[in-house]
């Protein structure tokens, strides 16, 4: 059988590492692990799981991530405007690329469905792979998501896209093929950006890691006990590299160019908490330095050198350097592809070079860079799970929409990350802010909620192990509520105000008018615009 | 009708068998001002959010006005579930240690057998009668007999403390009026029940067992330790929310499937379905129907109104579970619902610390129940109910039987 958390949704409140202590495990307070694909022994136990999970973020042997318990509305008549028939192909078929299949069925689309894919395993899971899978927790080919079995779709893999042509509404494959759409889905996701220097990247020991060979290719390395492991980046990848080392008891260093680890995505103040938590973890942290060359020894990793002018022994280098986007394919296909992804609009249509929306290209996951208007309208691509399956659900609902019946990807970006026993969530924009203040819990106990403002308003908030708070303040960012929150509540410690959030300078657009969100499910969110001071 | 009106009849003992019309009235002003200063919940989405607000409370000594008398204690002294973080999440903590995960993943699933063997050896006593109060003889030594188990509690004590825990149980619900009174008996049993517990406590200090109680006084850690009064606090709030709840969900339990023949029948052929038949029962027939310990420290804008800080919040956790915008035909009962979220054992950081031994309490005797008597049929429909609005659940249900089928190998 096959389980998915949508750990999105979870909120940590361990029923399920009760019901079936041998499938979920907590680590800490709230992070939990878990065996995707447990075995059927264990049928019971799961399921008594997964209908205690009080969030209902577990999924059994299904595709489904996401759900209403009301009714979906629809507006008019009862047709509800669905486009039923046409061929419709899915380029890319891991997770937004799955989920998507999975909704068009939901929704009521009876015509073809083609699925294209690189890769020549059944879709899986990523976040595993750098936690639980690295560890040896469970098996690696256990990463697999709940089958699209129930999905009637045609499954092409190992054959990868290699060109788009919208005049003829066709894509190409790799093996020549020509496959001919009435709309397409563009999933292809990323892949990891390798060491920069092709001859050390190709030294036996250098790692990075993205797909499911990565995870077998490096945990086998682990597992071989090496005398010290160089983790090359300080973001998620890196740091939950790092974590999963500490865990089997290898010494690691990581280096990381920035202040600290995570100051991209959360900034220096958090970033620094991070740190001090590798360090406490025995993790050798080098902040402000990067690695300038890998050096080997009869096609051997042995050692790196680095910026300081110090070396680190190493045998196993893991490049943590970020992702590319895969658009290469896109290549004169006339859409705005580029290294920044796939140009959309809020509902998920492609944008072509001169920035016009086109009508039956769709883009979602990792590749999409969509106008968020929470935001300012700044386009963002987020790197995560759970904008994946949500940008998926709104693309696939709007393939088959007539245009009264569209829905915009108005869903704030959540995301998580295990860490040193950590669960780390945000909610938000951390990186569009010019400070931050610890409202809830402590930080000398590795337990808090800090919030982001910018301009005066709320724009994000993460907490470290108290993720059951997130939502709450999910909703003052979508009501534009005043940064510094001024009310009272539990666990109010303020041993300082607001201090700057020292995050990455980037240019921000407008302010004078400010966005609210309303409503719950894809169907009743809107936005509406605040004039005047904020 | 006026909203306060509802709910006075809600609180009213008529309306005990079936307060779920009353609700529904309920529900079309989702948040609302009782005379008394009291603010009521009663619509899922609403409720939701004030569980997962920072800005409420557990803790009634934050309440603006607090009638003369109420000490603001709670059950059995001042114990995680009438405080607010961090001094909650520390006790919690303290207290999980020992139950469940990280720590103790494997307490409740290994105490499986013994509530197996329990249950077993109730239902058999049932063999050569054609007649039984399901209260009395199954529902409430059940868990009474776990608890004391996993807590410690020698059971040939459980008379004396099962008083005690009545006059608790009784005293809890939403209203400002008798609060005095009520708190007064409520510290009356606090009190014996703590005595009691105090010299059990010491006991185990000097000679530890595999109990949870041992595991309070001895544990200490990097967050240290437990102080002896916050042993007596924990080990008392224990007992009693493990005690008058899991009844109700046995009894009602038994009713609803009583009452829905068809089910009983699919429930001997298919196994798998008691787990979500329990689901359904905690969202259809809740223990616990209200949650009034809550207080506003903030004004909290919510459903185009505003409470105030300070006020007390009473949340409809019953109403909530059947309210339609969130769950389709709430009033029918139907273990086939998918991805059902429902407000049996509350939400936010007070979710129920005893949530997965109730379940396989739950799925434990009713699976008995429903696979060993022999035409099972309810004697009197509607039972007699307790007088409690809060924990509600029939006082006896009276149940005949043609015969006893023996426990499966
Ligand atoms: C190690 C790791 C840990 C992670 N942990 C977390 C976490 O803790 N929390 C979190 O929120 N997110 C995490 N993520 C991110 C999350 O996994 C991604 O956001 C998610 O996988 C994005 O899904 P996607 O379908 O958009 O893209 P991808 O998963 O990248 O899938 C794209 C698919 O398209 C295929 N493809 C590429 N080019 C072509 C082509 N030309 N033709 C056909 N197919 C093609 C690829 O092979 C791939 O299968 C993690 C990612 C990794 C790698
Ligand atoms: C079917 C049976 C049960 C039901 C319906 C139930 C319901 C609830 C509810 C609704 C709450 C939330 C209280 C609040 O938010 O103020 C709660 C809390 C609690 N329950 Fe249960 N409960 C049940 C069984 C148990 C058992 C068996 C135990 C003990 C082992 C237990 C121990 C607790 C404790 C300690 C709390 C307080 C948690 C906190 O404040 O953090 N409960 N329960
Ligand atoms: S919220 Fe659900 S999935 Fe998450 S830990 Fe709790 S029971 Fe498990």
């Amino acid at each position: 059988m096959r389980v998915v958390i949508d750990l999105t949704r979870c909120q940590g409140y361990g029923q399920c590492a009760y019901l079936a202590p041998e499938v979920f495990t907590m680590h800490g307070d709230e992070a939990v692990a878990y065996d995707p694909e447990p075995d059927d022994a264990q049928r019971e136990h799961v399921l008594r799981a997964a209908a205690a999970c009080p969030v209902q973020a577990l999924h059994v042997d299904r595709n489904t991530m996401r759900h209403w318990t009301a009714p979906v509305r629809r507006l008019g008549d009862g047709s509800g405007g669905i486009v039923r028939d046409g061929h419709i192909v899915i380029v890319g078929g891991s997770l937004a690329g799955g989920r998507a299949a999975g909704v068009l069925r939901r929704e009521g689309f009876t015509g073809r469905l083609t699925v294209i894919g690189e890769e020549t395993h059944e879709p899986y899971d990523r976040p595993p792979l750098s936690k639980q899978i690295l560890t040896r927790r469970v098996p690696a080919e256990h990463a697999r998501l709940p089958r699209l079995r129930e999905v009637e779709a045609e499954w092409v893999p190992g054959n990868p896209a290699t060109g788009l042509d919208l005049a003829a509404k066709s894509v190409r494959l790799a093996d020549g093929r020509e496959v001919t759409f009435d709309r397409v889905l563009i999933a292809t996701g990323t892949r990891a950006r390798p060491w920069p220097h092709e001859a050390e990247a190709a030294l036996e020991g250098v790692h990075v890691l993205r797909t499911l060979e990565d995870a077998t290719g490096l945990r086998e390395a682990l597992a071989a006990g090496p005398d010290r492991v160089l983790v090359i980046g300080g973001g998620f990848t890196g740091s939950e590299v790092a974590s999963a080392c500490r865990e089997l008891g290898l010494p690691v260093t990581l280096v990381e160019r920035g202040p600290a680890p995570l100051v991209g995505a959360l900034g220096g103040v958090i970033g620094r908490i991070a740190g001090d938590i590798q360090r406490e973890h025995g993790v050798d942290l080098r902040c402000g330095v990067t690695v300038t060359s890998l050096e080997g020894d009869a096609g051997r990793l042995r050692r790196a050198r680095l910026s300081d002018g110090s070396t680190v022994e190493a045998q196993v280098a893991v490049v943590a350097l970020g992702a590319v986007r895969n658009v290469e394919w896109l290549r004169g296909s006339g859409l705005a592809a580029g290294p920044w992804g796939v140009a959309c609009d809020a509902g998920c249509r492609a944008v072509d070079v001169n920035g016009l929306v086109t009508d039956d290209v769709f883009v979602a996951g990792d590749i999409a860079r969509f106008p968020h208007p929470v935001f300012h309208y700044q386009f963002m691509a987020l790197e995560h799970w759970g904008n994946a399956v949500a940008q998926a659900e709104v693309a696939a609902h709007n393939m088959v929409s007539d245009q009264a019946h569209r829905w915009p990807h108005l869903s704030l970006p959540v995301f998580w990350s295990s860490q040193f026993g950590v669960n780390i969530k945000s909610v938000g924009v951390p990186t569009l802010a010019d400070q931050l203040v610890v409202t809830q819990g402590s930080v000398a106990e590795r337990r808090f909620v800090a919030v982001y403002g910018y301009k005066g308003r709320i724009t994000a908030a993460v907490t470290f192990d108290q993720a059951i708070w997130l939502e709450f303040y999910q909703r003052l960012i979508e009501r534009a509520a005043p940064f510094p929150p001024d009310f009272r509540h539990v666990d109010m410690r303020r041993d300082s105000g607001p201090v700057p959030a020292e995050v990455p300078e980037r240019a921000l657009a407008g302010e004078g008018a400010t966005v609210v969100v309303t409503g719950h499910d894809p169907a009743e969110r809107s936005a509406s615009l605040l004039y005047g001071e904020p | 009708m006026a909203p306060d009106d509802v709910f006075r009849q809600i609180l009213d003992p008529a309306a005990r068998a079936d307060p779920y019309p009353l609700y529904a009235e309920l529900r079309e002003t989702p948040v609302f001002r009782r005379e008394d200063g009291t603010w009521v919940v009663s619509t899922y989405r609403e409720i939701v959010e004030l569980l997962h607000d920072p800005r409420i409370s557990s803790d009634r000594r934050n309440l603006a006005h607090r009638p003369e008398g109420d000490m603001g204690e709670g059950m059995g002294g001042v114990s995680f579930i009438t405080t607010d973080p961090p001094e909650h999440d520390r006790l919690r903590r303290l207290t999980v240690r020992h139950f469940g995960p990280p720590h103790s993943p494997g307490v409740v699933e290994a105490l499986r057998p013994e509530m197996l063997a329990i249950t077993t050896e109730l239902v058999d006593g049932l063999a050569g009668k054609t007649r039984a109060d399901l209260v009395d003889e199954v529902a409430y030594p059940l868990p009474v007999t776990v608890i004391c188990r996993l807590l410690g509690v020698p059971r040939e004590d459980e008379p004396r403390f099962h008083a005690w825990a009545d006059a608790v149980v009784e005293s809890l619900g939403p209203g400002e009026e008798d609060r005095a009174e009520r708190e007064q008996a409520r510290a009356e049993a606090v009190s014996k029940l703590q005595t009691y517990l105090a010299d059990l406590a010491v006991a185990r200090r000097d000679a530890p067992g595999d109990d949870l109680l041992s595991g309070l006084v001895t544990y200490e850690g990097p967050e240290g330790r437990m102080s002896p009064v916050e042993v007596i606090a924990t080990s008392a709030l224990l007992l009693i929310a493990g005690h008058e709840t899991t009844v109700n969900l046995i009894t009602n339990g038994m009713l609803t499937l009583l009452r829905h023949p068809e089910l009983l029948k699919r429930l001997r052929a298919e196994p798998d379905l008691i787990v979500t038949t329990v689901e359904e029962l905690l969202r259809y027939e809740p223990p616990v129907h209200f949650l009034s310990s809550r207080v506003a420290l903030a004004d909290i804008p919510i459903a185009g109104t505003t409470i105030p800080a300070g006020a007390p919040v009473v949340l409809v956790l019953a109403s909530g579970s059947r309210d339609p915008a969130h769950v389709s035909h709430p009033d029918t009962f139907d273990p086939d619902r998918r991805y059902s979220e429902h407000l049996g054992f509350g939400g936010g950081i007070h979710y129920c610390f005893g949530a997965a031994l109730a379940r396989l309490e739950g799925q434990i005797v009713l699976q008995q129940l429903v696979n060993r008597l022999v035409n099972p049929r309810l004697v009197e429909d509607p039972p007699p109910y307790r007088p409690s609005a809060t924990l509600r659940g029939p006082r006896h249900l009276l149940v005949d039987f043609d015969a006893v089928n023996p426990a499966a190998p």
